[in-house]
């Protein structure tokens, strides 16, 4: 049978792959350039019995989410680096109190109002250590709309399996690009939902980690009374400054996402022609698409570059990175910001090559000429 | 015989981290109250709250309970009330986590008329923190951070409901202990959002700056600045100088929140 095929702008796609993968709550706050992600939800969410609402500001967006979601809601809020600013928080706050969502971030520039229509990638730090306090992060980077649909998928699925916030990170260019996509028919692509608890409701314990490092989350307005606060607490919920619990339960959060385990299972990134690279090129989003058309065009040159496009950006896929970092003679790191993610490369790297970084932060994409000559300069 | 509170709090909860001669208890054991007259059924109410000493209620109360970040409780309970309209929501909170922090999210809960009750313990300070003015400190009062007299002018909550569009606003305080279950009760009957203003007392951060001497002393004070919506109607205004109405001071039945949602589904559908 023909597949489903449709021409979306990317925001339009992040909307459809919330809707398959059975969001059915949205509470969001106007800003470009995300806005059509609540417009098509505005208009979607209805039909299917879902709830769509536009809340004051950007901090009661994502409050309205963590109390959706805690009445076994999956919801979704989407905004843009000023939203995201205000949202740290509750950010945080959904970290603590392990409450799945997703948080969109279409990234234009920045600080403060900066440039509302033009792209950038000044998030992707921000992302990580936005919010105060130790966490763990989810935050994937689509690079097209057939990909933002399908990350937009695999963000509620992890925010479901890990019972946490999942940021889906990528830049206006991929957010107002208009590409083909196919749609996966229902049941083609896993979609998963959240632990129920299997003890009795006087056993139950929000924060029990003797079903392992995600504990199973019941749902407010079922048979299950339980407590739930940021403060840091106990496995029962309830505050605690007991050195031993509030040690326990902050590495526990941390490691459910940063474990061996879970890191295979949450990182994924793409690799072109790297097995014989000798200059690797390290990019995300709409100029890892530049990237991927230097390396053919160097190629050409003689020059055997490759690219390594993390499409999982947190946890930091930092094995691999370490690994192709020993046998090139350098990585660049085009991106557009004045320089994030090449830190993070550089950290893995350990100094075992040079790390180049190439930043743009004018509102124009990174194009293939710039990332040539930037790989050019690797010796 | 004596009224059973104890099937509603949590075991092992109490004793509460409130001070001595803090009126916040009095407030809960009204809330317990008015929830047994409304019949509300555990399982199925969401007790919400912000940051503050009274944001600390729902820990001791055995229903679904949600403590958020500070100011933010009416949000989270909109989520709640939206995901799940069958559920009773009650928010809680104090002074400045309602109207300072949380006053965009409380002014726009008014507006919406969800369908969720909000007792704000109004002791006209941030206990906390250890004392700093609200925006309900009266002016000129000493706080920690006003050790001059607070310049500020005083936030009305009960009026800020009402013309936020709050469609069920009543007020009364911690020394009209009989009347702060029977408001509280009205307002979660009330179909539509409903604001209990609940005047209170902080003997530690507030009481003891501003030559309340002792408990008894702060109560006096709640006591008589009170004056019943009925009785004012009698008086002149001289007399209210310094007085603060209480008992039901609005109700309107206008459309709710949910319900409208609830056409916006049906149309969405085709119906």
């Amino acid at each position: 049978m023909a597949k489903k095929v449709a021409l979306l702008q990317g925001n339009e796609a992040c909307a459809q792959g919330a809707l398959y993968a059975g969001c059915n709550f949205f509470g969001g706050y106007p800003i470009t350039p995300s806005t059509e992600i609540a417009e098509v939800l505005s208009n979607e969410l209805p039909k299917k019995g879902g709830k769509f609402i536009q809340m004051e500001d950007e901090i009661g967006a994502i409050a309205s989410v963590i109390g959706a979601s805690l009445t076994g809601a999956k919801a979704l809020t989407a905004t843009s680096g000023p939203g995201v600013s205000l949202k740290q928080e509750l950010l945080g706050y959904a970290c603590i109190a392990e409450v799945p969502c997703v948080i969109v971030n279409v990234m234009r520039g920045g600080p403060s109002t900066g440039m509302p229509t033009g792209p950038g990638q000044s998030d992707v730090q921000q992302a990580k250590w936005g919010t105060h306090g130790d966490h763990a992060t989810i935050a994937l980077v689509p690079a097209s709309c057939q990909e933002i649909f399908s990350e937009t998928v695999r963000a509620f699925n992890l925010a479901e399996k890990y019972r946490m916030p999942v940021q889906v990170l990528y830049d206006e260019i991929v957010g107002h690009m208009r590409e083909r996509i196919e749609f996966p028919e229902p049941g083609e692509v896993e979609v998963i939902d959240r632990a129920k608890p299997s003890v009795p409701p006087e056993q139950y314990k929000p924060y029990d980690t003797s079903f392992g490092d995600v504990p199973p989350l019941a749902a407010f307005g079922s048979e299950y009374r339980f407590h739930v606060t940021g403060l840091n607490k106990a496995q029962d919920g309830f505050p605690t400054t007991k050195a031993e619990y509030v040690d326990a339960e902050e590495r526990r959060q941390v490691r459910k996402v940063e474990g061996e385990e879970a890191r295979a299972d949450i990182e994924r990134y793409e690799e072109y022609l790297t097995e014989d690279a000798t200059v690797l090129i390290f990019a995300y989003g709409s100029t890892s698409r530049s990237a991927r058309y230097a390396v053919n065009e160097l190629r050409k040159e003689g020059i055997k570059a490759g690219l390594f496009r993390p499409i999982t950006l947190w946890p930091f896929p930092e094995k691999r990175i370490a690994a192709l970092g020993a046998k090139v003679k350098g990585i660049v790191v085009p991106e557009m910001n004045l320089g994030q993610m090449n830190l993070e490369v550089e950290r893995v790297v350990k100094g075992s090559c040079p790390v180049l970084h190439l930043g743009r932060v004018d509102g124009e994409p990174i194009n293939p000429g710039q990332i040539m000559e930037k790989v050019k300069e690797v010796r | 015989m004596a009224y059973d509170y104890e099937k509603t709090i949590r075991p092992g909860k109490l004793p509460h981290i409130w001070c001595p001669g803090c009126g916040h208890g009095i407030v809960m054991k009204g809330l317990i109250r008015a929830m047994d007259t409304c019949g509300l059924d555990k399982n199925n109410t969401a007790l919400v709250s912000g940051i503050g000493c009274a944001s600390r209620l729902p820990g001791y109360i055995d229903m679904c309970t949600l403590h958020t970040a500070h100011g933010r409780a009416a949000a989270f309970a909109t989520g709640v009330k939206m995901a799940k309209p069958e559920m009773t929501v009650i928010c809680m909170g104090g002074d400045g986590d309602g109207t300072a922090i949380g006053g965009n999210h409380f002014i726009h809960a008014c507006r919406r008329n969800i369908d969720m009750t909000y007792v704000i313990m109004n002791n006209f300070i941030y206990g906390m923190t250890g004392g700093q003015f609200s925006p309900c400190t009266p002016t000129g009062d000493k706080a920690s951070t006003t050790p001059y007299g607070n310049p500020d002018p005083v936030f009305d909550i009960s009026k800020l409901a009402i013309g936020a569009g709050a469609t069920f606003v009543a007020r009364t305080t911690a020394f009209h202990a009989t009347q702060i279950d029977k408001l509280i009760a009205e307002g979660i009957k009330h179909k539509g959002m409903a604001v209990i203003e609940v005047l209170d007392d902080c003997p530690t951060t507030y009481g003891r700056r501003n030559k309340y001497r002792s408990v008894v002393d702060m109560m006096k004070r709640l006591k008589d600045m009170a004056v019943p919506v009925a009785a004012a109607g009698k008086m002149t205004a001289e007399q209210l100088q310094g007085k603060v109405l209480t008992g039901v001071l609005y109700k309107e039945d206008k459309p709710e929140y949910c319900e409208q949602y609830a056409k916006v589904i049906a149309k969405a559908q085709g119906a």
